[in-house]
């Protein structure tokens, strides 16, 4: 469903990878390794549609994410390294405006995600007053009120404890149950019990 | 896809409603600099009257840029911009959003209190009655055009010097127009010629702003 | 054609190229601008209103159409390196920058020293001369913007979208201010043109013109060929070239 072919990433003027191919299919994760300036957010940044390849092509269902973006858009969700949280608004403030620019909302509630995530008590809080853990599970949140096929996660479980890890852990496998693709960066190791899980290693090209 | 422009006008005006300093600085800043003119023009009510249109203008232009410098600040920073741009719909049209919430927050009071300036410079009534229609027609392109700018010194952290440097020759042929419609009301000339023109430049950079503030969006989140 | 072209828009080609032609390209620049000012100087027949401060003109007008032909190159080039995605293109924005404003500084300031004996002031507000200080701005502003995003690559195509708003912007200032001059100004002072210019003077002047060229064109490959150097130092066909020759 997701192709990627002879890509290419640059940073800057430097090449950091190239000639990397390869598919991710429904059900499946696809885990990005590499140690520190490999190249693995600049790759997450290519896949979706925040920068432009110099070389190569990355299809979504067959066709260019370049001619179909806004379709292509609605069916991801991209967690980077910023939380994309803003400080001054609510919780639910927050979700909601991203549940509205996204324009596909899920089956599941606001409060039920935060419900799972463990911060339904900070519904009506500013988001300022959070701690960065908490901020991180309300930038995770985006993932389940949308429905969308592809979670392209950079990071995700950077300072959460164990029991936020647990549960944004179980999110994933339930999004994965679905037939749906989840592509992530991660140094943690995480039993992804039975999950078809993929590993592709940045920072080996010659 | 209007959800979404509806959502993120919401959004900035929330924010916007709940820092006052965003209206209530650039209103100040225009009083003040509008005051500051009346020093150098002395008592000489002829000076002040002749000078007024201008010095007016000069501070709303100022007033407008200055407060454009922050507009996509806290977005950049905090990956909210990476959200907005990963979302379906159209970039062009979520840049409008962002410059019509601008406008009301930092247009609008400019508009409110530019009345008061005009009497402060002593023009006649009439003119004053120009004033406002033209700062009413000019200030959403000020907005346009300065997030057009906005977006170009997105990754700067002292961005306001270099943003005015890029936009303020932009704004010379509105300040020409707006100052002597201004000036032609005061003489009772007619001024509807000047009106139309500074509403097509409105509608020129209504047109092709959301177009080049998204391409340059585009280019400076691209790694 | 088209393969020539495409060759010619990789640095190495374009590197091999500027380092034959650059030598050639500054002898011609040389004797053209010395037989213009020869032409301008010394044949051309002296004014009969003017006397002979009109002479500042083979200077003045050349380096004006230079400011704007270079700024309108920038922008066309600007756009092919957006489209095309054609590296050099940017390259050539970004070299030739420094070099417009050069052009309009120079345009600027024989316009004021033109100005004093003509109109009893260095500066009076002249529709040209002020689009022309408009113009100067719209440079120092793209030059700004390019040296203050650290990113190179991300400046230049920055910078390239600057320029098409500024292409776009410049003939509605140019007539904003030509309306706002003759508003403004008797219209004595603006007969700063030449109307009608006699051949014995248009030819130094177009001599004069076609050598700002080839100088703009010297200065342009100089500058290109040592912003290739900073950028592909690491690279392998410069080594290569660098061993051979």
């Amino acid at each position: 469903m997701l192709q990627i072919n002879n890509l290419a990433g640059t940073r800057g003027e430097r090449l950091l990878f190239k000639n990397l191919s390869f598919a991710v299919n429904g059900g499946e994760l696809l885990l990005i390794k590499g140690r520190n300036g490999a190249g693995k957010t600049s790759l997450l940044r290519l896949i979706c549609g925040l920068a432009t390849p110099e070389t190569g092509e990355i299809l979504w269902d067959g066709e260019s994410i370049a001619n179909i973006r806004s379709e292509y858009f609605r069916s991801l969700v991209f967690v980077g390294h910023d939380n994309g949280v803003n400080l001054d608004l609510t919780v639910q403030e927050n979700l909601h405006f991203h549940q509205a620019i996204k324009g596909n909302p899920s089956a599941h509630s606001i409060p039920e995600v935060l419900e799972r995530l463990g911060i339904s008590r900070y519904l009506k809080v500013p988001c300022r007053f959070l701690s960065a853990g908490q901020k991180r599970r309300v930038a995770l949140g985006r993932l389940a009120i949308s429905d969308a096929r592809l979670w392209l996660l950079d990071e995700p479980f950077t300072s959460l404890d164990e029991r936020a890890l647990d549960a944004v852990k179980n999110l994933i496998i339930q999004h994965l149950d679905q037939g749906r693709l989840c592509l992530a960066t991660s140094h943690q190791t995480i039993d992804w019990r039975d999950s078809k899980v993929n590993q592709i290693r940045l920072g080996e090209v010659s | 896809m209007t959800r979404a422009f509806g959502a993120l006008l919401k959004r900035d005006l929330t924010l916007v409603a709940r820092t006052p300093g965003d209206y209530t600085t650039p209103v100040i800043f225009f009083v003040v600099c509008t005051t500051l003119f009346s020093f150098v023009a002395g008592k000489d009510i002829a000076v002040l009257k002749s000078i007024g249109p201008g010095v007016i203008w000069v501070s709303a232009l100022l007033a407008s840029m200055l407060s454009l410098e922050g507009l996509f600040r806290s977005d950049y920073e905090d990956g909210t911009l990476e959200q907005i741009l990963t979302a379906p719909a159209p970039l062009p049209l979520m840049v409008l959003a962002k410059a019509f919430a601008h406008w009301i927050s930092a247009g609008v009071p400019l508009l409110l209190i530019s009345p008061i300036l005009g009497i402060l410079m002593n023009l006649d009534s009439h003119s004053t009655t120009i004033l406002v229609v033209t700062i009413a027609i000019s200030t959403p392109t000020f907005s346009l055009i300065g997030i057009f700018g906005a977006a170009l010194v997105i990754s700067q952290k002292k961005a306001g010097m270099l943003l005015s440097l890029l936009t303020l020759p932009l704004c010379v042929p509105i300040l020409i127009f707006s100052v002597s419609a201004v000036s032609a009301a005061a003489d009772q000339l007619p001024i509807s010629g000047h009106l139309m023109l500074l509403g097509a430049f409105f509608v020129f950079t209504l047109t092709l702003s959301p177009f080049g503030t998204a391409g340059a969006l585009r280019i400076m989140l691209s790694n | 054609m088209w393969l020539w072209f495409h060759k010619l828009s990789t640095a190495r080609h374009f590197y091999a190229l500027a380092t034959r032609l650059t030598p050639w390209l500054g002898w011609l620049t040389g004797l053209t601008i010395a037989l213009g000012l020869y032409l301008g100087l010394v044949v051309a027949p002296i004014d009969y209103q003017q006397k002979d401060a009109y002479r500042i003109m083979f200077v003045h007008v050349p380096s004006a159409w230079m400011s704007m032909m270079i700024y309108t190159m920038m922008a066309v080039s600007g756009a092919i390196g957006l489209i095309w995605r054609i590296k050099l293109a940017h390259v050539a924005c970004t070299a030739a920058a420094t070099i417009g404003a050069s052009f309009t500084l120079i345009t600027l300031v024989t316009g004021s020293i033109w100005g004093k004996p003509m109109w009893g002031a260095w500066w009076a507000w002249d529709a040209r001369l002020t689009s022309e200080l408009i113009l100067l701005f719209l440079y120092l502003g793209f030059i700004a913007l390019e040296s203050a995003i650290p990113d190179r690559t991300k400046g230049q195509k920055a910078g390239a979208i600057l320029l098409l708003a500024g292409v776009v912007n410049i003939p509605i200032i140019h007539y904003s201010v030509l309306w706002w001059h003759t508003l403004h100004q008797t219209a004595s002072v603006s007969k700063f043109g030449i109307p009608s210019i006699h051949i014995s003077m248009l030819t130094p002047l177009l001599v004069m013109t076609v050598g700002f060229m080839l100088l703009f064109l010297t200065i342009l490959a100089l500058r290109m060929r040592a912003m290739i150097l900073e950028t592909e130092y690491q690279s392998k066909w410069l080594r290569q070239l660098e061993e051979s020759g």
